[in-house]
């Protein structure tokens, strides 16, 4: 069991209010990812949770129980960090067992947990080495191990794919979603990168200067943003914003468009612009857009074998149900 | 320092400080060898420049080398086991925040720039001074008898004093082993469930285990050839006579500069033993 719920939780650093009075609500199994920008307060958040921080005021509850004052070790749940916090001086084996050794675990089932663990891990020939003797994804997978042996009520993952390089990261990525899917134990994970929240969640909680400023599923985010900074955070590249008359004939004061929602053209459209780079990708390509009196530059996500280069005049013409209308205040208008 | 060339460039840069070494080293440890074979004593103008190993026999055959060594080593023995308990409690201390941190830091440090002449004085003169020292009006003023340390317990007395010196040193090492720390490694064990005390004993010791060799083996080398200490306090009586005092018994009280220089180089192979013993147990420690 594993359900989290977070009653006006307040916390302050002195006088810097991090995290403003915050509601949020965490299903049993959840996946949940806090996305945000650097600072936003995503760790802060996390680390209340935990129970590393105390809570300046309000309440968390786990499965119906009040923790707000309750040790970390006594919350029930397990921490993967940024930096791993492997104990550098015990072996893979010791590191897993840690946590094992200090609830006094009978030996035997110990060894049956750690077992279990590392074949689910693949850590199982790397049992008898250091931390130090192992690689970045490796070390990955031991803080992993050494959080799931304890069969907590829920996981608190905090950015720990950012010290990997790119291919680890969606390798691990994928690793740690299918690791939910098997144990279906309720997981919150931290991180800036909108790509890992949109492709692992079940639940994003978007975050800025400690306010939630929109909680829903992926899709929900990505075609419903509440606001601009939702709008503008999610999606890959970013949402083309428009202002001023064009904004005016949707009878909004601003409208987004996303890149792959344009259709560009070499003979007619609603806009004429130059391109600037095109970038080939091979599935896609993206043509970044200039001069077309509206904005600075119009990014267009289109096909793999379009022929436009640089210089060549293009059209567009945005697709016209999938249009996002803003208000003066940056609210999304229905 | 890759290339042929920079290394040459080095070597050159090094030289003086090598020289230097070779001769403020070298030149004494010769002339005490030289002096070791002979019997040579100034005062009843005896020269005889080789007499064999009698000055190393005699030396090591007489009473007092056996019991000098044991002293030695229980003084060693007692400086480190209080200057490593209490460096490393002093160092988890200080590394807690707190009102005038810079401030108490230099306080803690301030023993080791007193000189040991003088710091041994002051203990002796203020504080275990029978008739006036700061400890007998403790002692009286909660009705106890006035305790002379330096005659009832003088190798006590003496390790204290040393200790006093060589805290700040310790404490320096540790302060910046603890500091150096990663702080998500002790958050991670308490989430792991282990309380304060395994939290000092799984995860800060271990991380401390290297500061604290280095900090056995330097103060070893210096803690064997402590002198000062010992002649303004108890002059070597009572017990205190390490092997260093025992030396310079021979040479300057008994005028045998012969024997006190066997005494000598005996002292030297003793320390490079102990500090190979020393690094054998500990210096695991030291790779990885
Ligand atoms: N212990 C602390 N003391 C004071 N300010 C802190 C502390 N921890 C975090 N902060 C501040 O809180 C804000 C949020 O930090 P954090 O939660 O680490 O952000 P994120 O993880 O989203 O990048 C930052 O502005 C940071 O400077
Ligand atoms: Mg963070």
């Amino acid at each position: 069991m594993g359900r989290i719920v977070l009653k006006g939780v307040r916390k302050a650093f002195g006088d810097v209010e991090v995290i403003p009075p915050l509601d949020l609500e965490i299903e049993d199994g959840e996946f949940v990812v806090f996305v945000g920008p650097s600072g936003c307060g995503k760790s802060t958040l996390l680390r209340l949770i935990a129970g590393l921080e105390d809570v300046s005021s309000g309440d968390i509850e786990i499965d119906e129980r009040n923790v707000s004052t309750v040790s970390p070790a006594k919350r029930g749940l397990a921490m993967v960090f940024q930096s791993y916090a492997l104990y550098p001086h015990m072996s893979v084996r010791k590191n897993i067992a840690f946590p094992l050794r200090m609830s006094k675990m009978d030996k035997a089932e110990q060894d049956k947990r750690i077992a279990h663990a590392a074949s689910i891990l693949n850590l199982t020939d790397y049992l008898e080495r250091r931390p130090g003797q192992l690689s970045g994804g490796q070390r990955q997978r031991v803080a992993i191990g050494r959080a799931i042996v304890r069969e907590p009520a829920a996981f608190l993952f905090d950015e720990p794919l950012s010290n990997l390089d790119a291919a680890l990261r969606h390798g691990m990525r994928v690793e740690i979603g299918e690791l939910h899917k098997d144990l279906a134990t309720t997981m919150i994970y931290v991180t800036h990168d909108q790509i890992e929240a949109m492709t692992m969640a079940d639940k994003i909680v978007v975050l800025r200067a400690g306010y939630i400023e929109q909680v829903g599923s992926p899709l929900e985010l990505y075609h419903k943003p509440r606001n601009l900074f939702v709008a503008g955070f999610i999606g890959s590249p970013t949402m083309n914003l428009f202002e001023g008359a064009t904004a005016a004939e949707h009878g909004a004061h601003t409208i987004g468009v996303r890149p792959e929602h344009l259709v560009p053209s070499k003979t007619e459209g609603l806009w004429k612009g130059r391109v600037g780079l095109s970038e080939h990708l091979g599935s896609d390509t993206f043509l970044h857009i200039h001069d077309t009196g509206l904005t600075e530059t119009i990014t267009v996500r289109a096909g793999g074998d379009i022929d436009l280069h640089h210089n060549d005049t293009v059209y567009l013409t945005p697709e016209a149900d999938k249009i996002h209308r803003f208000d003066a205040q940056g609210l999304r208008i229905a | 320092m890759a290339t042929a060339h920079s290394k040459s460039a080095a070597r050159i840069m090094i030289a003086p400080a090598v020289f230097v070494l070779l001769v403020w080293m070298l030149i004494p440890l010769l002339m005490t060898l030289y002096f070791s074979f002979a019997d040579y004593r100034p005062l009843r103008g005896t020269f005889d420049a080789w007499i064999g190993f009698d000055n190393y026999v005699r030396f090591l055959t007489s009473s007092s080398f056996m019991s000098a060594l044991i002293t030695t080593l229980w003084m060693v023995a007692g400086i480190l086991s209080i200057t490593i308990i209490g460096g490393v409690l002093l160092a988890l201390l200080l590394d807690q925040p707190m009102y005038g941190q810079g401030f108490v830091r230099i306080l803690v440090i301030a023993p080791f720039f007193v000189m040991p002449t003088v710091s041994a004085l002051v203990w002796k003169n203020m504080f275990f001074n029978v008739d006036n020292g700061l400890f007998s009006y403790l002692f009286k003023g909660l009705g106890f008898q006035p305790y002379d340390f330096l005659s009832q317990s003088p190798l006590l007395s003496i390790i204290v004093i040393v200790a006093w010196q060589w805290l700040p040193f310790a404490t320096l090492i540790l302060l910046t082993a603890v500091q150096s720390l990663d702080s998500e490694q002790l958050e991670a064990a308490e989430m792991d469930g282990a309380p304060a005390l395994s939290r000092f004993r799984f995860i800060i010791l271990p991380h401390l285990s290297r500061a604290i060799t280095v900090v056995i083996l330097i103060q070893t080398i210096f803690l064997l050839s402590i002198f000062a200490e010992i002649f303004v306090t108890t002059n070597g009586a009572f017990g205190t006579r390490t092997l260093t005092y025992l030396v310079y018994q021979r040479v300057l009280e008994s005028q045998n500069v012969g024997l006190g220089s066997a005494g000598g180089i005996i002292a030297v192979i003793l320390a490079n033993v102990i500090a190979i013993f020393l690094m054998r147990i500990v210096g695991k420690n030291l790779d990885n």
